[in-house]
C-alpha cells in the first residue's frame, strides 16, 4: 500500500472531528504499538490500531476505509494498556460514526440468511444495530 | 434483604436459564431480587462518544425508575448491562452539565438527582454476602468438576467500572472454589469473544472462541462459566462451527455462575433451563453425579 503524506492532509478538519466526537488526545500518542500488541482481533485487521492513530493525525482520510473500525469489537484491552491513556476504542466508535451519521449503514441484517438470524440472541441483534447503523 | 434488580432482554428469552437460576439462589441466600418496574432497554452497548446524550437517554431513564422508588442501588445479572448503566450513572454523576441536558429533554420524567449505584450481582456475592456464607449453603460440593472462569471484556473493563482486578480477576475463581469446583485459570479469561462481531462476522468469532476453549480444555477444564448472555451465545453456539473446521476440538458446556450455584446448593435442575444449552452439560453432570 502507497502511503502519501503531505501538508495538505496534515490540515484537513479530520483530527478536529475526531476530536470531538471522541474527545480523545489524538496526538498524545507516541506509537509505542502496546495497543496493537494487545489487540485479540489485529490479525483481522488491515491497519493496526496504532496506524489507525497515526493516520488520523497525519489527516489522512483514507483511515474512514479501513476494516479495522468495523473489526473493533470495543473490547478496551488496548485502552487499559495504554500508557499515555488514550481510549482506542471511542476513536474507532467516532471513525465509524463519521460513516453512519451521513446514513452510510455497515450492517444491513436483511442481507443475513433467515435462519442465521432467528437463533441470534438480543443482545447479538441489538448491540451490533447500535453499532453499525446510524 | 430486597435488592432492586434490572434483568435486561435476553435474561427474559434465550437466557431465561441465567435468570431463574439466579432469583432461586438469591432467595435460597436470603436476597429477593426485584424486578425494577417498568426497566426498559439499557442501550446495550454504551455511547463511546463524547457528543452524544441521545444514547444516554435510555439507561438514565432506568436510574430515573430507581430513584422513583426512593432507592440508590440496581444489580444487574448481565455483563453488558451492568457495564452501560454503570457508565451511564458515573457519566451523569460526575458531568452536571450533560445531566442538566438529559434531564431537559426527558421532561415527562422527574429530573435524575445522580444517586444510583450500579453493582453486578457477583459484587453482592463477593462483598455482602461473603463466600463463607454461599460455601456453607452447599450441599453438594461440586467436587472434581474442573471450570474455567470467563470474565470476558465489560465486568472488567474499562478499569474504571471493573468489579474487580482487570487484568487478573478474581470473583468468578473465589465463588467456583466456595462451590467446591476445582479452578481452571489462565490469561484468556479477559479475551474478548468477539461480541457483537458474532452478527456479521462469525468466523472471527468461532475462531476466537476456538482458542479461548482450547486453551481451557488444554490446561483441563470440563466446562466453562460465565456471566454474559452474549459471552455465552458465541462460547456455546459457536462451538458447532470450530467443530467442523478443527475435527480435534473438544465441545465442552457453558452454564451460568448461578446455574453451577444452583446444582451446589442441591436446587431443583429444573431452574438451570438446561434446554436452552447448545452444548448439553446433562452428560457430564450426570458422569459426575450431580444431576
Amino acid at each position: 500500500m502507497e502511503i502519501k503524506v503531505s501538508l495538505k492532509k496534515v490540515k484537513s478538519p479530520l483530527v478536529r472531528k475526531v476530536t470531538e466526537i471522541s474527545d480523545e488526545k489524538i496526538y498524545s500518542c507516541y506509537q509505542c504499538g502496546k495497543c496493537s500488541a494487545g489487540c485479540p482481533f489485529a490479525d483481522q485487521m488491515d491497519l493496526l490500531p496504532n496506524q489507525v492513530i497515526r493516520f488520523v493525525q497525519l489527516g489522512m482520510e483514507e483511515v474512514l476505509d479501513c476494516k479495522t473500525i468495523w473489526v473493533c469489537s470495543a473490547c478496551f484491552t488496548c485502552r487499559v494498556g495504554c500508557p499515555k491513556g488514550i481510549d482506542i476504542a471511542n476513536l474507532n466508535e467516532a471513525l465509524r460514526l463519521l460513516h453512519l451519521r451521513r446514513n452510510q449503514d455497515h450492517l444491513k441484517l436483511g442481507k443475513l440468511p433467515r435462519e442465521e438470524l432467528l437463533k441470534l440472541p438480543q443482545i447479538a441483534l441489538i448491540s451490533s444495530l447500535r453499532k453499525y447503523t446510524a | 434483604m430486597e435488592l432492586l434488580y434490572f434483568p435486561g432482554c435476553t435474561l427474559k428469552t434465550s437466557a431465561k436459564n441465567f435468570e431463574d437460576s439466579a432469583l432461586t439462589v438469591a432467595s435460597k441466600l436470603g436476597l429477593e431480587l426485584r424486578e425494577l418496574p417498568r426497566w426498559n432497554c439499557c442501550g446495550t452497548v454504551y455511547s463511546l462518544a463524547a457528543d452524544d446524550l441521545m444514547h444516554q437517554l435510555a439507561p438514565v431513564r432506568n436510574l430515573v425508575r430507581v430513584q422513583e422508588l426512593n432507592r440508590d442501588k440496581l444489580v444487574t445479572l448481565c455483563s453488558m448491562c451492568y457495564n452501560t448503566l454503570k457508565r451511564a450513572s458515573r457519566l451523569v454523576r460526575r458531568n452536571s452539565e450533560k445531566l442538566e441536558t438529559i434531564n431537559m429533554f426527558m421532561d415527562e420524567e422527574q429530573s435524575y438527582e445522580g444517586r444510583v449505584e450500579v453493582f453486578h450481582f457477583l459484587q453482592t456475592l463477593r462483598d455482602e454476602v461473603g463466600f463463607k456464607k454461599i460455601s456453607e449453603k452447599v450441599v453438594k460440593p461440586l467436587k472434581d468438576l474442573k471450570i474455567f472462569p470467563y470474565y470476558g471484556c465489560l465486568l472488567v473493563r474499562p478499569e474504571e467500572e471493573a468489579i474487580d482486578d482487570p487484568n487478573d480477576p478474581t470473583v468468578m475463581n473465589d465463588l467456583l472454589k466456595s462451590l467446591g469446583a476445582e479452578v481452571i485459570d489462565n490469561s484468556f479469561k479477559t479475551v474478548c469473544c468477539g461480541s457483537y462481531l458474532t452478527v456479521d462476522k462469525k468466523e472471527v468469532v468461532a475462531e476466537m472462541t476456538y482458542k479461548i476453549l482450547s486453551a481451557a480444555v488444554k490446561d483441563g477444564a470440563e466446562a466453562v462459566t460465565l456471566s454474559c448472555p452474549l459471552c455465552h451465545f458465541n462460547l456455546d453456539f459457536r462451538q458447532a462451527e470450530v467443530a467442523e473446521k478443527h475435527p480435534e476440538f473438544k465441545r465442552i458446556p457453558v452454564f451460568y455462575f448461578t446455574q453451577l450455584m444452583a446444582l451446589a446448593f442441591g436446587l431443583n435442575p429444573e431452574v438451570c433451563r438446561f434446554n436452552l444449552h447448545f452444548v448439553d452439560p446433562k452428560p457430564l453432570l450426570r458422569g459426575k453425579g450431580f444431576i
